[in-house]
């Protein structure tokens, strides 16, 4: 077995032993939205490299300290492409850590979610025990869908060591439009033209401007821009990048970063502060000094939930609460990778 | 099971929470459930609950739970792994009354459901709205979205748009102990662990499902197919994987091997080339510029790589024609023999030809004839081998063979379920797949939900004894020693 991974191996289980916290090390660039406790590191950026990857099967097997950049060089060589279009927040930003947070670009709402784009894991659970779920193969059904389990779980239920994902190959054109509207009549807009057969890959909202990029065969996209008319943007990419890394106008605000989750068509939220609305209407940014109970009923009433996203403390992020019933099942799907408790104190259940 | 208890006893205490006629105790009214999609597995369940609200639900859960009885969701019964067959002392719980469609939201573009509405009752619920729910299995006139989610089946566009668990977006259920839960949300996630892609696909294990939200997809405004012929099963392969290599992602990508297409052929009459080793059937949809433009690069790469026949549909009946002797082909291989026995393995695409080709020799070593039918976008095969039950000893080779072949997918890397569920068929195969920890994972996973192991039990996840009386072997992260050595 390799070096590395036993000796990861080996950290865990003496950790597990002496039931001392340990908390999972990837590139740290989520350190200001998340970021783990524990007196020892376990230092994901040491297990990196491919494992595996086929083109034509579109599947790709990497070790998951393995950074965002190179997959994504590797990935360009061959004409394919994260589909989920991750957001970095840093330039060493690993896949171990990205799919650990669950984030998803300006894509998701079009093609899917990075659970939607994992196959299959290999971890390092809180007992060190090393375990493999789902597979390298599109679809899959032997067991619980464990590997999808773990994306979004912050660490708290083991390792990612190794992660297997569905690419998609690169749209051959895309292009940006934009219009000048209300936030009322974008909503609406973003809504509706998700229901048509148009090649949508992303959309934003912001200070009165509705943009959207169109994504595919060349052909279809020209068809879909005189369907649509508005205005092509010729900084379209630039701006997507700054969309997906938050570094568009407004996330930098002094107040607190809230990201709301809700149903697509909810109607405004209200709330001054709105930075950006994107996912189709389906993700809101409010910058708001506003009561979390306050915007977390928001959210909810809206079909959602809400998050502290920035400006918040790290070590103990400020998620939405859950209901008794679903908070046990938490716990008790915690203990059953971690019983000791020591990946990412903090961040639990 | 509490043994105080006699059936009488149980029926009565559940007939107060159930309409008159919701409580079925003699062996005539249990017949039809005795089995589901894989009829060779039969048993009379003890007795069948038809609720038809949630609260009755979960008073019968509640009891249940209470009184140690184990309980066994069904939908439709479709399933073809045995995963709704009765539990000769526990209740089957009949889904099918929950036929409600809730709420259709064209603008957010879901629907909530009931979990006993047929799968193609959504998309036809929605059609004059322009939208469809895009997971198609084909049995998706009769099954059930409730099944849809416990088994996150697939259908033949799936490679494309996803599977059930990439078009659900909520479920609520109860859990073994009544109590109602929510997983996932309106919006494209919700807090706290992934719960709803545990639920999905977890074979009735975990909690009963509900209500379903899904998502819907606006209508293609064009599709149309090719049909391409090859006089080698290699060159058919190899076509597949040059059509994704070269950033195509087809709407639907289906192979049949040469028996299967003369079935196919000789049952619906779909002009097949009889003369072909392998059919491929490709899809294209979206605007009908995407759909021209892909389908001269489909129709350059399908020739480059040596098809002796190429077809385009040239209208909305010749496209359905194609599919029709896919979608068929399952009853079209049943007239050619008493008996078959559908395997649903997945491998990694480039191993198709090759994999075929063992399972051609296994066919002779077994004296077993096989039929082929793919889901060759995923790599999601269905091997259909023919037997007749009535002959001695004959099902027991059937099943020896099929556990061959599902081995043999997990020894190219791929998996002994692509979509249609471990249940009770393939549980010795979960030994192949997994280690002895990572089951032991699955049923701690299972008691996070039902710690007393009443909801389906027996299914999916095997004990480690039943492993170790099996004796299969577990082959560790889907790696043999040499994976770069041929095995074939
Ligand atoms: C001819 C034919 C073609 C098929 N084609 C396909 C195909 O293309 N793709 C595919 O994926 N499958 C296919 N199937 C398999 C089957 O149709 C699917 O697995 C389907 O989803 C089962 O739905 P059902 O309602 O019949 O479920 P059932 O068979 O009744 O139950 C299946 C499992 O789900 C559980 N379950 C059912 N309802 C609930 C509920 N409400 N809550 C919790 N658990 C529940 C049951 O306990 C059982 O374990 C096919 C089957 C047939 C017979």
């Amino acid at each position: 077995m390799n070096a590395i991974f036993q000796s990861l191996q080996d950290q865990i289980r003496s950790a597990h032993a002496l039931q001392l916290p340990l908390r999972i090390g990837g590139g740290g660039s989520k350190h200001f939205w998340v970021r783990p406790q524990g007196s020892q590191v376990l230092d994901m950026r040491l297990y990196t490299g491919v494992v595996d990857y086929q083109p034509s099967e579109l599947v790709l097997t990497v070790r998951a300290g393995t950074s965002l950049s190179d997959i994504e060089h590797l990935l360009d060589q061959q004409g394919q492409m994260l589909g989920f279009e991750p957001p970095h927040f840093g330039p060493d930003a690993t896949i171990g850590g990205t799919l650990a947070c669950g984030l998803s670009g300006p894509r998701r709402a079009s093609v899917g979610s990075a659970r939607d784009f994992v196959l299959g894991v290999r971890i390092l659970d809180g007992l060190g025990r090393d375990l493999s779920f789902g597979g390298r193969v599109i679809k899959n059904v032997a067991g619980f869908d464990v590997s999808r389990l773990m994306v979004g779980a912050w660490g708290t239920l083991g390792a990612l060591m190794e992660v297997s994902l569905k690419v998609l190959p690169k749209p051959p054109f895309e292009t940006t439009l934009e219009w000048a509207m209300t936030e009322l009549e974008a909503l609406e807009s973003m809504n509706q033209w998700a229901g048509q057969p148009l090649p949508l890959s992303a959309t934003s909202y912001q200070n009165g401007r509705l943009r959207v990029r169109l994504s595919g065969a060349e052909v279809a996209v020209r068809a879909a821009m005189c369907h649509l008319g508005g205005e092509v943007i010729p900084e379209g990419p630039a701006w997507w990048l700054q969309v997906r890394e938050q570094r568009a106008a407004g996330f930098s605000a002094q107040r607190p970063l809230w990201r709301l989750s809700v149903r697509s068509n909810a109607p405004p939220l209200g709330f001054s502060g709105a930075v950006l609305t994107e996912w189709g209407g389906s993700l809101r940014w409010i910058a708001s000094d506003h009561a979390p109970a306050q915007l977390q009923r928001a959210a909810q009433e809206a079909g959602g939930h809400a998050l502290l996203f920035r400006g918040g403390d790290p070590f103990r992020p400020l998620g939405h609460p859950l209901d008794p019933v679903l908070m046990n099942i938490n716990k008790n799907i915690k203990q059953v990778f971690d019983p000791n408790n020591i990946l990412n104190q903090g961040l639990g259940v | 099971m509490s043994v105080s208890l006699t059936q009488a006893q149980v029926a009565a205490a559940l007939s107060q929470w159930l309409p008159p006629g919701a409580v079925l105790t003699n062996p005539e009214d249990l017949r039809p459930f005795e089995t589901d999609g894989l009829t060779a597995y039969r048993q009379l369940p003890w007795m069948v609950l038809l609720p038809q609200t949630e609260a009755q639900v979960q008073s019968i859960l509640k009891y249940c739970c209470e009184h140690h009885i184990p309980v066994v969701a069904r939908g439709s019964g479709t399933g073809l792994s045995g995963g709704a067959l009765p539990h000769a002392q526990g209740v089957l719980l009949s889904m099918a009354r929950f036929m409600g469609i809730l709420d259709i939201d064209p603008l957010a573009r879901t629907a909530r459901v009931q979990p006993g509405v047929r799968n193609l009752a959504i998309s036809e619920a929605v059609a004059p709205m322009g939208l469809y729910y895009a997971p198609d299995p084909s049995s998706q006139i009769a099954c059930s979205i409730g099944g849809n989610v416990a088994e996150n089946s697939g259908g033949v566009h799936c490679l494309k748009y996803g599977l059930t668990l990439h078009n659900v977006l909520k479920v609520r259920a109860v859990t073994m102990a009544g109590e109602l839960i929510e997983l996932g949300a309106q919006a494209l996630d919700g807090p706290g662990y992934d719960l709803l892609a545990l639920i999905t696909g977890s074979e009735g294990l975990l909690a009963v499902i509900t209500e379903v939200t899904v998502k819907l997809l606006p209508k293609p405004q064009r599709a149309q197919a090719i049909l391409a012929a090859f006089d080698d099963i290699e060159k058919a392969g190899h076509a597949v994987a040059q059509i994704i290599a070269q950033g195509i992602i087809p709407a639907g990508l289906e192979m049949m091997d040469g028996p299967a297409t003369r079935a196919a052929e000789a049952f619906v009459h779909a002009s097949y080339p009889l003369e072909a080793e392998a059919v491929l059937i490709c899809e294209s949809d979206g605007t009908p510029e995407e759909v021209s433009d892909e389908m001269g690069r489909m129709k350059a790469i399908l020739e480059a790589s040596g098809a002796i026949e190429i077809r385009y549909s040239q209208d909305e009946a010749e496209r359905l024609k194609f599919w029709a002797g896919r979608k068929a082909a399952f009853p079209a291989v049943g007239r050619l023999s008493p008996d078959y026995y559908c395997i649903d393995g997945t491998i990694p695409r480039r191993f198709l030809a090759p994999v075929l080709k063992r399972i051609y020799e296994m066919s002779r070593e077994f004296g077993l004839e096989v039929a082929n039918v793919f889901h060759a976008g995923d790599g999601n095969l269905h091997p259909l081998i023919l037997f007749d039950a009535a002959k001695e000893g004959e099902f027991e080779r059937t099943e020896a063979f099929a556990g061959k072949i599902l081995e043999l997918c997990v020894e190219v890397g791929g998996t002994i379920t692509g979509e249609h569920g471990v249940g009770v068929e393939k549980i010795n195969q979960m030994c192949v797949q997994f280690s002895p920890e990572e089951l032991e994972v699955f049923r701690a996973v299972k008691a996070a939900f039902d710690p007393q192991g009443l909801l389906n039990p027996g299914k999916a996840i095997p004990t480690l004894h039943r492993c170790a009386e099996w004796g299969g072997m577990h082959v560790h992260h889907n790696q043999l020693p040499h994976p770069e050595l041929p095995r074939f």
